[in-house]
């Protein structure tokens, strides 16, 4: 049966090279003048990370603090801020300080009321034109999905926040109210660097390192992308027990059913 | 045992006499006699088979929670994916489904084309399953589109435009496919209906598919015939635990996709809701359909181009006809089963060339490696079959059982 052996690691070889076939269209896509980013170490990383809850916290700060100014987040709602930790009053007092328009009352009026739990996050535009007309022609892309949107995912952002340059060097061309950053790709970047140290205060005692600000930004984005991850690995983690253990006894059955034909 | 031998299996037997529903799955899933000696290759058919009715059923679900509209579609996947129970998990594991799927359906025909199995009498089967992946083909790009992400709607432009280098209809074709003047609402409800409606032709295939396969059971390893009763085993007990085994092991690693790298086969454009007026840098397909890609832009004429994206796939049909050697399986042939790994490799290149950006030496490596795709069958597959001098194959498939235990 060598022949057998010999199909069975060629069909090794064949699922690596379908493996390595989409790594390296992940690769070569990116490629042209991108940058190699960082790989940081991220709470959410591996079969069993979860996200550091400090983080998401602080995170959640920071973007209120300091993206919401002009980045939506249209697909995350005020409830969604108790599975990060904040409780029922707190995610109501947030909600409660942005309006939305309802209505037709019985007058046939629309109206403005203060926004509840179960309202999505309110937009700083009411469009794209109006974004733009207050961003020097730039429309900053809504957040909520940016943590998956981009080749690098979580390190992409956190690169991007942090690899500013006030100077564009040599060689580079910068537009009249565009900005140098490493990352972006064609490095010129209209979003000035949004985050410094101490550009936000924590409550917890964390130093507010323009490092720390980032990575926790980039947590709060890569949960609002995939609130789901924590229950998925943990689901995964028991489904995939399950399946080595019924793979066992399967084999061990399959053996002794086919035992019976020698 | 009372109560079943009393009535139960009076109203089996009653039902089966007017309708032999019960006989029929005794005779093709329990007694249905397979060859003793296939080995793990042959899972592949059955695993295709279970991921269909996977994507089926986790495809209603996610139709149910999709909204058909341009304006909702992008917004209506995210609802799946945040509000709806579990509904992330059917959303990862229709899209990984879809991957997977493909996977098993090449090693599937590899497997094939390794054994001789579309040689005579299997040739309808052959046929009818190069139909399936034509189908296939049809329903996994429609669905790519309808999360209406970024690489949904240009995967969309590029693919349809192609069918504008048909002579003289070419833009009366485009036209209808979008239902309108550009891609829009219309396109975007009409593939929603395809995408819903495809799968159900696939299953229709797919039973014809077992029907002719049932009729001379399948090929074998040694690639000869059934001649007794002793070169076969029931398909139950013995291969039912085999595909159960096989079924298990698949789980672990489409699951684990699913699971903990869910996104590992996508576009992260595709996170990106679809703008018309924006065109990502790098179009890409999905990596199935790579291959074909790059056979596509290797030619510089869009007609000739289109033409022989769509032969690569065509020219399968034609297979039993260009390899006409009376051996089937490639154990026996020592010469075609070289080519056989060496037009395997050729595949994967296609598939590398397909990923890369237009540009030397991609472009040439692209060309000699269609060249040689299309060699294959036209001249390879015909010229060893006049030169090769096979092994002579075994009397029958338990003299082959035999002679290899002996040898082991």
């Amino acid at each position: 049966m060598i022949n057998d052996i010999k199909l069975r690691s060629a069909f090794a070889a064949a699922i690596l090279g379908i493996m390595t076939g989409v790594l390296f269209t992940g690769s070569a896509s990116a490629s042209g003048d991108a940058v190699k980013l960082a790989k940081q170490e991220w709470s959410f990383k591996g079969i069993f990370g979860t996200f550091d809850r400090g983080a998401l916290k602080r995170g959640y700060q920071i973007y209120a603090e300091v993206c919401a100014g002009c980045h939506s987040l249209d697909f995350v709602a005020y409830r969604n801020l108790q599975e990060i930790g904040l409780d029922e009053d707190t995610v109501k007092e947030i909600a409660a300080e942005f309006e939305v328009e309802d209505g037709p009352n019985d007058e046939g009026e629309m109206f403005m009321r203060p926004a509840r739990p179960s309202d999505r996050f309110v937009a700083p535009f009411a469009n794209e034109k109006a974004a733009r007309a207050s961003n020097n022609g730039a429309f900053p892309p809504d957040l909520s999905l940016m943590a998956k949107a981009r080749k690098g995912g979580p390190d992409y952002l956190y690169g991007l926040l942090i690899r500013y340059h006030e100077e564009a060097p040599d060689g580079h061309e910068i537009a009249e109210g565009m900005n140098y950053n490493e990352v972006f790709p064609g490095h010129q970047i209209a979003m000035a660097q949004p985050l410094y140290d101490e550009t936000v205060e924590y409550e917890d005692g964390t130093p507010a390192t323009m490092q720390q600000h980032a990575k926790d930004i980039t947590t709060f984005l890569t949960w609002t992308a995939s609130p789901e991850m924590e229950a998925r690995k943990k689901l995964g983690i028991k489904v995939l027990l399950f399946l080595l253990v019924w793979t066992g006894m399967l084999i061990a059955l399959k053996k002794k059913i086919w035992a019976k034909l020698h | 045992m009372k109560l079943v031998n009393k009535v139960v299996l009076p109203v089996l037997d009653w039902v089966d006499y007017r309708l032999p529903v019960f006989s029929y799955a005794r005779k093709n899933l329990i007694d249905f006699p397979e060859p003793k000696n296939l080995n793990y290759w042959w899972n592949f058919g059955s695993l295709a088979g279970i991921v269909l009715m996977i994507m089926i059923i986790t495809g209603f679900f996610l139709a149910i929670n999709y909204t058909p509209h341009t304006d909702y579609a992008f917004a209506s996947v995210e609802h799946l994916m945040r509000d709806v129970n579990y509904g992330w998990l059917l959303r990862f594991m229709h899209a990984n489904g879809g991957s997977m799927f493909f996977i098993l359906v090449y090693i599937h025909m590899f497997r094939g084309l390794y054994y001789g199995s579309y040689k005579a009498p299997r040739e309808l089967l052959w046929i009818i399953g190069v139909a399936i992946y034509l189908a296939m083909m049809g329903t996994a790009f429609m669905g790519y589109v309808l999360p209406w992400g970024q690489m949904s709607y240009w995967g969309a432009t590029v693919i349809t435009s192609l069918f504008s280098a048909v002579p003289l209809i070419g833009d009366t074709i485009v036209t209808w496919l979008w239902g309108g003047f550009v891609i829009d609402n219309n396109t975007l409800t009409r593939f929603f209906v395809g995408h819903y409606l495809l799968p159900f032709v696939i299953l229709g295939l797919v039973v014809v598919h077992l029907w002719a396969l049932h009729h001379h059971s399948s090929n074998n390893p040694l690639g000869v015939e059934i001649k007794t009763p002793g070169d076969t085993i029931p398909f139950h007990p013995y291969y039912t635990i085999k595909d159960m085994l096989g079924l298990s092991v698949f789980l672990i690693f489409y699951l684990g996709f699913v699971f903990f790298a869910p996104d590992f086969f996508g576009e992260p454009d595709n996170y990106i809701e679809a703008n018309p007026l924006v065109t990502p840098p790098h179009i890409v397909p999905e990596w199935y359909f790579l291959p074909f890609y790059a056979i596509l832009r290797s030619i510089d004429n869009k007609l000739l181009g289109v033409i022989a994206m769509f032969a690569g796939v065509c020219i399968l049909f034609a297979l039993p006809w260009m390899d006409r050697c009376r051996v089937r399986s490639a154990k026996f042939r020592p010469i075609y089963r070289q080519f056989f790994w060496i037009f395997v490799a050729n595949c994967l290149l296609l598939g590398y060339i397909g990923a890369q950006a237009a540009v030397e030496p991609f472009v040439t490596i692209g060309r000699i490696s269609t060249a040689y795709y299309f060699a294959h069958f036209l001249i390879i597959c015909p010229l060893i079959c006049k030169f090769e001098r096979p092994i002579e194959p075994p009397e029958s498939i338990s003299a082959g059982v035999l002679e290899a235990e002996k040898g082991a």
